[in-house]
């Protein structure tokens, strides 16, 4: 069964008097447990997508099946709450609160979701010691390196036990080495079950994925799951 | 989220800023403080009034010559009816009213006093025996004027403690010759201390029988009559009767008029009261000022935390989560405010009453919850803006902002 079930997704921005079609016609499904890359130059609509399938954005047309369930005509508590449990996100830039510790920001889902602290403290301890940052739990993110920081973000990203971890270029902020080692902490993730979609620009990261989508002005140019060639609806 | 977290989240990031945050927490301070001290003051200076009001005596009822007190200066009344002096007699024909325990009438003028060598100015009130019990004064050595016919007066006079100190030193005084004007007095007491009584330092005058001060000024009229009501209830029974026996007294005319202490008090009470509000007011607008101040710190707040906001949103916080953590923020910062104006107020009136010990500068209940009130009330009022403002970012707009 499919995890993401997207049809005819279209997304409009007025800017001006001029209109950006920044998604048009889109289909795509994606099974639980995918490893899929979402590729393409800047402006063809990849981070649009991603967006949308994070719920951060509504498309203008279209219907977007998540788990089985239509989540466009939620309201936007209910989007939340969706957000909150079953869509993880990782962010180029890490986006950690500055003025909390690594453990707070690891459990600031379960403190937003309501999880009662004692049973925060626990799960963010186990986490933080599945990272690798039981040593680092105290520590604010000025004093964490980038790899540590992006770690952090992970672990944030997955206390919740999403369906689906979405990243935004994760290693756009990061140099070769420790970037490398994101990425395989994101794989081992997925080889655990969990839908992993990253978003990059960078091909050997997006060579790394089972399953690449082209992105080009706001279509679907290829994916590499449907055909060899690239002939994408239209 | 939890109510608990709401509140650890506002504080942390409360305390994240602490140069913005000390300042907001500063102006609500300065706010409430100012609303305090100045409530003190014009609190204080009620209570002052309404001491020295009551230090007069219990139950008096003061009659004075002519008829102004309900009716105001009205150009015809001057010029038509010349109010009847009131006289010694009127005072005494007042001591057979049932209702009156003591009457006193009081003659008053300034004279010099030339004793001991030296010679100075003073207030010299022309009474009789009664006074000392109707003001309820103690004397400090020897006795009052003694009890005899109004109208003559033996050659006595009683002093008060200043006078007593400025002329005599340490000397005893009682039993001392003095000249009063062209008059040589004995001395026979001295009353014990009693301070500033509405105008009149009672310290700095000499007391005479009626009968010597009228003849020292050479008038027949006197100042004021005192009467002590047998007991608060007939305070207002003194009063008509008092007004009836004059008007008889001096041909149909209602040329006096009768005060009670309980009227002036209940008067001033009314202004002092009025004064002190309007002072609160006054003050409650750099509350307002503060409460702008706020909610400018909480717009700051969120233009500086605008990814923060959209990570949360990011993360499944509602709009309502984080409207609630902003508002918890400005709420808070307006509490600590408040408490720390508060604080600051008391300690301003405590300050006051160690530099003027007279004066009772406590601020009254009112005025501290009143202020307390409003510190929360705008602080909350100017957060609900920022507040909205963050729960409406669109996330991904948000998240962009870096």
């Amino acid at each position: 069964m499919s995890v993401i079930q997207l049809a005819g997704i279209e997304r409009v921005f007025h800017l001006g008097d001029s209109v950006v079609h920044a998604l048009t016609g889109l289909d795509v499904a994606i099974d639980a447990g995918e490893y899929v890359a979402i590729m393409g130059p800047s402006g063809s609509g990849k981070s649009t997508l991603l967006n949308l399938l994070g719920l951060l954005d509504r498309p203008d047309a279209g219907s977007y099946q998540l788990e089985g369930r239509d989540v466009t005509t939620l309201s936007p508590d209910e989007q939340a709450a969706v957000r909150s449990r079953r869509i993880g996100f990782v962010f180029q830039s890490f986006h950690l609160v500055p003025r909390l510790t690594a453990a707070e920001n690891v459990g600031l889902p379960m403190m937003l979701a309501g999880i009662p602290a004692a049973e925060r403290a626990q799960r963010v301890q186990q986490a933080l010691k599945d990272f690798g940052l039981d040593q680092r739990a105290d520590h604010r993110p000025d004093q964490l390196s980038g790899g540590q920081r992006q770690r952090v973000a992970i672990a944030r990203a997955t206390i919740m036990q999403p369906a689906v971890l979405l990243a935004d270029e994760p290693t756009g902020n990061l140099d070769r080495a420790t970037g490398d080692d994101v990425i395989h902490l994101l794989e081992e993730l997925n080889q655990r079950g969990m839908t992993l979609i990253i978003v990059t620009h960078d091909p050997k990261i997006g060579t790394r994925a089972k399953r690449q989508l082209l992105m080009e002005d706001g279509e679907l140019r290829h994916d590499s799951a449907r055909a060899a060639s690239p002939a994408a609806a239209t | 989220m939890r109510n608990a977290d709401v509140l650890r989240f506002a504080r942390d990031a409360a305390a994240g800023y602490p140069l913005r945050t000390s300042l907001s927490v500063l102006a609500m301070a300065i706010g409430v403080a100012a609303v305090v001290v100045l409530t003190s003051l014009g609190d204080g200076a009620r209570r002052y009034v309404v001491e020295q009001f009551s230090a007069l005596g219990s139950n008096l009822v003061i009659v004075l010559p002519g008829r102004s007190a309900t009716g105001g200066f009205s150009p015809a009344n001057a010029l038509t009816t010349t109010p009847r002096d009131l006289t010694v007699d009127d005072a005494f024909a007042l001591t057979r009213l049932p209702s009156a325990r003591r009457v006193a009438p009081l003659a008053a003028g300034n004279s010099e006093i030339n004793a001991n060598g030296r010679l100075r100015e003073v207030v010299v009130a022309g009474t009789a025996s009664t006074y000392l019990d109707i003001r309820s004064f103690k004397m400090a050595q020897g006795h009052f004027l003694p009890e005899a016919d109004w109208s003559r007066g033996a050659p006595v006079a009683v002093i008060g403690s200043k006078l007593q100190e400025e002329i005599f030193g340490n000397r005893p005084a009682v039993g001392e010759l003095i000249r009063l004007g062209d008059r040589r007095l004995r001395i026979v007491g001295v009353l014990k201390s009693v301070g500033q009584g509405l105008g009149m330092n009672t310290d700095e005058v000499i007391f005479v029988p009626v009968g010597v001060a009228q003849s020292l000024f050479n008038t027949n009229t006197l100042f004021r009559v005192l009467i002590e009501a047998r007991s608060r209830d007939e305070i207002e029974v003194v009063k008509r009767e008092v007004a009836a026996m004059l008007k008889a007294r001096h041909g149909g005319e209602e040329d006096i008029t009768v005060i009670t202490q309980d009227a002036v008090l209940a008067t001033f009470d009314k202004l002092l009261r009025a004064l002190t509000a309007a002072v609160a007011g006054i003050a409650a607008i750099s509350l307002a000022v503060a409460g702008i101040l706020v909610m400018n710190v909480m717009l700051v707040a969120v233009t500086q935390r605008t990814a923060e906001i959209g990570l949360l949103k990011a993360l499944g916080a509602r709009a309502a989560t984080i409207r609630n953590a902003f508002m918890a923020e400005a709420a808070m910062l307006s509490l600590v405010g408040a408490i720390t104006g508060y604080g600051l107020g008391l300690f301003g009136a405590f300050v006051l009453r160690q530099m003027y010990p007279v004066f009772p500068a406590y601020p009254p209940d009112w005025a501290v919850i009143a202020a307390l009130a409003t510190a929360l009330g705008t602080g909350m009022l100017f957060g609900i803006m920022p507040a909205r403002r963050a729960a409406r970012l669109d996330p991904v707009q948000a998240l962009m902002k870096h």
